[in-house]
């Protein structure tokens, strides 16, 4: 195959500009020249035209859906593709409609430049400044502004040199832009591709030949960045962690720290199926293994230890509202940033800002299209950097959990460090009133994947706005329980000890959720005995699989001898009778198993609060 | 090629690897719609990337509509043994012991019936909630504005007013119980990008695309298979042609193209100057204009 193909780079850019600025008629021409029009697409085109009474309507080319096309009107982000010898093209074609927050942000997040159109006979509007700071806000700093129509101003350099320096003048202040003016007519294609010599005051590139050349890649830092998508362990000789590199390169023999249990590794293999690389660079999606095992998983992230990003719980971002419905502060959302969802709650709104003079101004909440400076506050720590640094770590993206919709986006602009946050129990007021809450007991091998669930559960539970606490066995074997061993009579006494805590909880209206392997059935109904308000979920993955995934080790240790009394090995597990939930996390995944758990513990929620009423 | 950035196609599959894992990492029941097809083809490779050296962690779903080509089943059947992955086929055997066919049926009830019904129950009885299927935003008009993630309602339809606003790579997956997604992980995949990628990549694909003599039948422009019965009109008779499938569908709605691209290689050559788009030898795409987006909002993929 020839190698000009392989050569050939990606270049994602958005087109915006008002409507009737020639917008579809410019798009409609690149893709023509670029011969990347089919002949009976560009037929029925010629048909439409004839019918319309018009020459060749390029603009025909690219119009959308039924519903708009009877509007007359564009309403939603359309991708366009084309290639050239040098270079392949995604275009975001952002309408310049009415919605043009949500549309032009949608396609700014993804590319790496703007192409601005300006008519020509009417300069610089309150929408192009407009357009222009939201391509800004969402990171895109190169920026190329195409004068179009200048076929009828006549072709003269004094309303091209005018309409430049508006342009200037109206993006003063936001610092990083870089600017190139070009002045073309999209209908008669002059300076689309090539000129035909109708402005010799103009000698600068072509848009395409700015296009072809200018640089891809945005200007991000390059610390090193990898949120663990997955991990891979098909067998006991191999566990890899999948992912995107969000930054940075990585190599083999380089050290990473993980995230966020603080844990160094080695890189000990970068691979991309059967290739081993040696060096993976940001956007590469790879497999990473490590030289020793620590304990990593979706959410997680590898980073460079040399300059880590942020862990924290209070982050400061621009959000742009998405939904009709407006924010709240007293509703708990759901945020995905990287790979991981948390739950969060808005602790205030530090500004509204206009879009139309990149101003404060007064506000006590966001609606639809909407931008305002917002503090939240989350349940578990993200990692992350400033967006003007890291378009990956530095957004996300805010999810209502009461109709799962994206409700907005957001960049990152300060984060506060773990303990400088205001502590987060004044929420009293937003908490749903309980009489009683639950104990979710989840029982299981070593590995059958309690905490997993324990954590998903926990998400979705703060998210409905419930007061959630987690007691986890290895934890409390590190602090309440320090004094205890493996004996029968020091397991049943572990037990006691978390029942206990988990009673006390349970009666103030809190969600427990009791993450223990719990071997024994008679300390476990002591428990439910106890509580009384319980749920017992067995995690039932079978003793092969928690060999296979050991994420701890602790299998291979017992298997050697180094420890005695492991559960599974040579010590019992005895399943609940009747348990309200079973579940193997080897043939379900986690999402099924804690939808379940939710709507048990949901239920019983419901039915005792029903049951006090009475 | 500037320093740093990736090539055109490492770029197009580290985003759609990323993609792949994101829907097994987040969704319950999902499953890939393998339609034999070369986009199926590129997607299975990609899925195999995505998870090596684990197995692809999903079942493939293929609708038969009792109208594919022969030479398509048996290169499905040897992929899914070679591969050790699960596959699931199904038909809608009513419509089909009803003797549906685009003949006595308009093509778009025959879709209705043999496509979008049995995808729709064969998504219904396999508890599926998320399917991933190959389509590309190039391909037609109306998907130039699909999502990569893309919502459906409790029967399986496609509002074009009520889709999540997609920002970054941060696709939501959430969804109600009675709701479904649809991922295109190859959205951003142009028709060349994908014969690109089979070829440097050396992906097995159905002979039916790469040319040669058919025993065909010529009717006006259309170059129609026969191998399910066709009745013939008064003077007709199959002939011997030289050409290649563009894209697979059923017999009778696929057209050939005349072709003498016997290799990838042709192929990608032929696509740099054959400047016509490849659902245009497909009937169904002409019922009316805009039709694929009739059909998108009734539940065909
Ligand atoms: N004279 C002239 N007309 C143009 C030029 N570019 C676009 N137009 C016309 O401006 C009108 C609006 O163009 P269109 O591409 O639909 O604008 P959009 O709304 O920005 O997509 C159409 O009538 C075009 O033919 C140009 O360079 N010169």
């Amino acid at each position: 195959m020839s190698t000009e193909v392989a050569a050939q780079d990606l270049l994602r850019f958005i087109t915006v500009g008002s409507v009737d600025d020639g917008k579809s008629t410019l798009i409609g021409r690149l893709l023509y020249e670029a011969n990347a029009i089919y002949e009976d697409q560009l037929s029925s085109v010629k048909k439409a035209s004839t019918a319309k009474n018009v020459d060749l309507d390029l603009s025909l080319l690219t119009d959308g859906l039924r519903a708009e096309r009877e509007q007359g009107i564009t309403i939603d982000v359309a991708y366009r593709y084309f290639s050239t010898p040098r270079r392949t093209f995604i275009i975001a074609d952002a309408p310049g409609h009415e919605q043009y927050t949500r549309n032009m942000a949608t396609g700014s997040s993804t590319a790496e430049l703007a192409l601005i159109l300006v008519d020509a006979r009417k300069g610089v509007l309150t929408q192009t400044r407009r357009h222009t700071l939201i391509a800004w806000l969402l990171g895109i700093r190169r920026m190329i502004v195409a004068v179009n129509k200048m076929d009828l101003v006549g072709y003269q350099k004094q309303v091209f040199d005018s309409i430049r320096a508006d342009f200037e003048k109206c993006v003063e202040g936001f610092p990083g832009i870089e600017l190139h003016f070009l002045p073309l007519s999209a209908l008669g294609g002059e300076n689309v591709i090539n000129s035909n010599g109708a402005m010799p005051w103009y000698s600068g590139p072509s848009l395409l030949e700015l296009l072809e050349t200018l640089p891809a890649t945005p200007s991000v830092s390059d610390s090193f960045r990898f949120p663990v998508q997955t991990v891979i362990r098909p067998n006991q000789d191999f566990r890899g962690y999948a992912g995107q590199v969000s930054s940075g390169t990585v190599k083999v023999g380089d050290e990473v720290l993980a995230l966020p249990s603080g844990q160094r590794a080695t890189v000990d293999g970068i691979l991309l199926q059967t290739q081993n690389l040696e060096k993976a660079v940001t956007s590469q999606s790879i497999v990473l293994t490590l030289s020793k095992h620590i304990d990593l998983g979706r959410g997680d992230m590898l980073v460079s230890p040399e300059d880590p990003p942020k862990v924290t719980t209070r982050i400061t971002s621009n959000l742009i509202w998405l939904s009709s419905t407006p924010l709240r502060d007293d509703t708990r959302y759901l945020i995905k940033h990287t790979t991981q969802t948390v739950c969060g709650r808005v602790i205030q709104l530090n500004k509204k800002i206009d879009i139309d003079t990149f101003t404060e101004i007064e506000g006590d909440s966001l609606g639809f299209n909407e931008i305002g400076e917002v503090e939240f506050e989350l349940h578990s720590p993200v990692f992350c950097d400033v967006y003007k640094d890291n378009r990956v770590t530095g957004s996300f993206i805010v999810m209502d959990p009461r109709n799962n919709d994206t409700v907005a986006a957001g960049m990152i602009t300060a984060m506060a460090q773990p303990g400088t946050g205001e502590a987060s129990d004044s929420d009293a007021g937003s908490r749903v009133a309980l009489q009683h809450g639950v104990t979710v007991w989840f029982t299981g091998l070593s590995g059958a994947g309690k905490t997993t669930i324990c954590r998903a559960v926990a998400t979705e539970l703060l998210a409905h706005g419930l007061q959630v606490e987690v007691i986890d066995g290895d934890v409390i074997r590190k602090h309440l329980c320090k004094d205890l061993g493996f004996s029968k009579s020091d397991r049943d006494e572990n037990i006691r000890r978390i029942a206990f805590v988990a009673r006390m909880l349970t009666r103030n209206g809190v969600v427990v959720l009791v993450s223990a392997i719990s071997p024994y059935r008679a300390a476990r109904e002591e428990a439910r005995h106890t509580i009384g308000d319980f749920v017992e979920v067995f995690v039932n993955t079978p003793l092969e699989v928690c060999e296979l995934r050991d994420a701890k080790d602790l299998y291979k240790k017992a298997r050697e001898g180094a420890i005695h009394g492991f559960t599974g090995i040579d010590d019992p597990y005895e399943p609940p009778v009747a348990p309200e939930i079973v579940c193997d996390t080897s043939r379900q995944n986690i999402r099924e198993v804690s939808a379940k758990v939710v709507d048990k513990v949901l239920e019983h929620l419901s039915s005792s609060a029903a049951g006090s009423e009475r | 090629m500037p320093n740093g950035s990736m090539a055109h196609l490492d770029a197009l599959e580290a985003e759609s690897i990323y993609i792949l894992r994101e829907v097994v990492a987040e969704s319950a029941h999902p499953a890939m719609l393998y339609s034999v097809g070369k986009d199926s083809s590129v997607m299975l490779r990609l899925a195999q990337k995505a998870f090596y050296p684990g197995k692809i962690p999903f079942p493939l779903l293929h609708i038969d509509t009792g109208f594919k080509f022969r030479e398509m089943l048996t290169f499905r059947d040897r992929i899914c043994q070679e591969l050790g992955v699960k596959l699931i086929v199904h038909t809608n055997t009513d419509a089909v012991k009803d003797g549906a066919n685009p003949f006595k049926l308009s093509t778009s009830r025959c879709c209705a019936l043999l496509k979008t019904k049995a995808l729709l129950d064969a998504l219904a009885m396999n508890g599926i909630d998320v399917a991933i299927g190959g389509a590309r935003r190039d391909e037609e008009k109306s998907r130039a504005k699909e999502r990569v993630f893309s919502l459906r309602d409790s029967l399986g339809q496609w509002d074009p007013k009520n889709q999540r606003p997609e920002f970054w790579n941060l696709y939501n997956v959430r969804i109600a119980p009675d709701q479904a997604l649809r991922v295109f992980p190859l959205s951003n995949w142009t028709e060349l990008d994908v014969w690109q990628y089979i070829d440097r990549e050396q992906i097995p694909v159905v002979p039916l695309y790469f040319a040669k003599e058919r025993e065909m039948l010529v009717r006006g422009d259309l170059v129609i298979p026969l191998d399910h019965p066709m009745d013939l009109l008064p003077g007709e008779k199959p002939q011997r042609v030289m050409c290649r499938m563009r894209s697979l569908g059923c017999t009778y709605c696929t057209g050939a193209i005349r072709s003498t691209a016997s290799t990838v290689p042709d192929i990608i050559d032929e696509l740099k100057l054959f400047r016509r788009s490849e659902r245009e030898n497909r009937v169904i795409d002409h019922d009316q204009e805009g039709s694929m987006e009739l059909k998108k909002r009734e539940g065909y993929f």
